[in-house]
């Protein structure tokens, strides 16, 4: 699905080369929810928009469903999550999720029945006409998802979407978040630095230390895919997070040696 | 009814006694500063007066040196109201002439402005070399450049509205410009991105994100842009032989001394600027709120 084979990227800035990956390896298979965890700085970002041909490597190797990640962006094969909601001010939620499919020329019928379909999904009905002010902050994420899921692409980017919100709202739409992976079979990459985020959320755990942005450790979750919020006080989701826990500990030792 | 209403909000709320107070003082100023600008001119027509006459002759020379607000403005309504518009004597016509050489202006202002911030934030080469253009261009006075541009466009048989239209043009393209730059940057790198992930080509880009994103920005420029219009008619009126317009009146004023007149076209500038920019902000207002920007 999404493949990563020795990739460096160097940012080129005022103060001289910094380097933001460096032999990055990773292979994402169709269905996954991979979780890339890291301080800030390690590069989870730079990899996430890396995937999206938002940003290029330096060396080595990204493909995207078989295609460069360039490919892969001009026929729409990621929908992309950003920090911020990043809703237009003027337009309505179903005008802002419309906007993708208006962008790739749907018919005025399918635009209709694509933004209703992903409004239930991310449970937003009845606020079709509602402006984004009028949204609280956890409302206006989800109308950002649904409108990176409005047009059928098979996978999702995101870029640390709840890390503005408050831990009540963010474990709601954790799980709300994990009902709509399981129902779409959408491939998820998801950027946070919340431990407990990652684990809840992941079949795959990436682990990333910075300067430079490497990756230290990838674990394979072994917890059941039907999962709910009592799930983070049993051991098994215990014994993840340490080990994630002790991957992140093991990159600021490399750094102070 | 309505009327009333908006008169007593504007009492409630406490915003009429300022406005008087600050109208008051100028008042009070301007009367007590005519008398001894005037009172040489009152001396030499008149004998033997008492010095309250003396004030109130200071007050209504027929050729004062400083008109009084009264005078302006019996002037202003008699020649607004009772000279037929027609009339080179009416105050509407000659404001309708510069009225219409502002707007004309201020549309090719507009869309020189616009034109030129698209080419500004889409073209590199134009990013680095025409904004110091812009730039100098406002630092040449517009007094020197007017005469040049309606001598020039004389001399190919251009006459009337259309060179003062361009000296209108010159001074609000400017601001039209500064604005619709900073707006149609406006959008921040993650709206942009996001535009990018969706693989949208430019014109989408611009059409859906930046030129709805510079609106704000646009409007506050057109205030600027539409005074300053203004201006630019009435200063070409000037070189033109003073034929019509505001700025003619004013210039017809100072030749014969004049001075009310000469006072009386400056307030009906004013009035007109005033009202143009009040104007424009309704229908800011009315955008806005359509695009729910403000609420």
């Amino acid at each position: 699905m999404i493949s990563v084979q020795s990739v460096d990227l160097t940012f080129e800035t005022n103060d001289g080369p910094v380097q933001a990956l460096k032999d990055v390896s990773l292979d994402v298979k169709q269905g996954d929810f991979v979780s890339f965890i890291g301080p800030s700085g390690c590069g989870k970002t730079t990899l996430l928009r890396a995937i999206a041909a938002l940003e290029n490597p330096t060396s080595g190797k990204l493909s995207v469903n078989g295609r460069t990640p360039d490919e892969a962006r001009r026929s729409r094969e990621y929908g992309y999550v950003f920090q911020a909601a990043g809703l237009y001010p003027w337009r309505t939620v179903a005008g802002n999720i419309k906007l993708p499919l208006e962008i790739m020329g749907y018919l005025k019928a399918e635009k209709e029945e694509r933004v209703k379909k992903v409004i239930e999904l991310v449970e937003l009905t009845g606020f079709e006409r509602k402006f984004p002010w009028q949204l609280s902050g956890g409302m206006q994420q989800r109308a950002s998802i649904a409108r990176a899921l409005a047009f059928d692409a098979n996978i999702l980017l995101m870029d640390e979407p709840f890390g503005a919100l408050d831990e009540i709202v963010r474990d709601r739409l954790n799980g709300e978040l994990l009902n709509l992976w399981k129902q779409t079979k959408k491939t998820i990459c998801f950027v946070t630095h919340s431990i407990p985020e990652a684990v809840f959320l992941s079949t795959k755990i990436v682990v990333m230390s910075p300067r430079p942005g490497r990756i230290t450790d990838v674990i394979e979750s072994p917890l059941p895919e039907n999962r709910t919020l009592e799930i983070r006080d049993s051991k098994e989701f215990i014994k993840i997070a340490q080990r994630v826990r002790e991957g992140l500990k093991a990159g600021h030792t490399d750094e102070i040696l | 009814m309505k009327f009333f209403n908006m008169l007593r909000k504007l009492f409630s709320n406490g915003n009429i006694i300022p406005i008087v107070t600050v109208l008051a003082a100028i008042g009070v100023f301007w009367y007590s500063v005519a008398i001894p600008m005037n009172s040489e001119r009152v001396a030499r027509k008149f004998k033997d007066l008492t010095a309250s006459e003396h004030v109130l002759k200071a007050w209504n020379l027929e050729k004062p040196k400083l008109p009084t607000p009264h005078q302006i403005i019996t002037e202003m309504v008699e020649t607004v109201f009772f000279k037929k518009i027609t009339s080179k004597r009416s105050l509407v016509y000659h404001g309708w002439i510069t009225l219409e050489a502002t707007l004309a202006g201020f549309i090719l202002g507009t869309i020189l402005g616009i034109a030129l911030a698209l080419g500004i934030v889409h073209n590199r080469a134009m990013n680095l070399s025409v904004m110091p253009w812009v730039i100098a261009s406002q630092t040449i006075p517009i007094l020197a450049i007017a005469p040049m541009i309606i001598v020039v466009m004389n001399s190919v048989g251009i006459t009337g509205l259309l060179p003062k239209a361009i000296i209108s043009m010159y001074l609000s393209f400017f601001p039209v410009v500064v604005g619709m730059v900073k707006g149609l940057r406006s959008p921040d790198q993650i709206q942009i991105d996001q535009m990018k992930t969706w693989s949208a080509t430019p014109r989408q880009l611009l059409w859906k994100l930046r030129f709805p994103s510079s609106v704000p920005y646009l409007f506050a420029s057109l205030k600027v842009g539409i005074a300053a219009s203004l201006v630019g008619a009435i200063v070409g009126e000037l070189p033109s032989g003073a034929i019509a317009g505001l700025g003619a009146r004013m210039l017809a004023g100072t030749y014969y001394g004049q001075t009310i007149m000469i006072w009386s076209a400056l307030f009906s500038a004013a009035f007109l600027a005033a009202s143009l920019v009040i104007i424009i902000n309704i229908i800011q207002n009315i955008t806005l709120r359509k695009m729910a920007i403000i609420r």
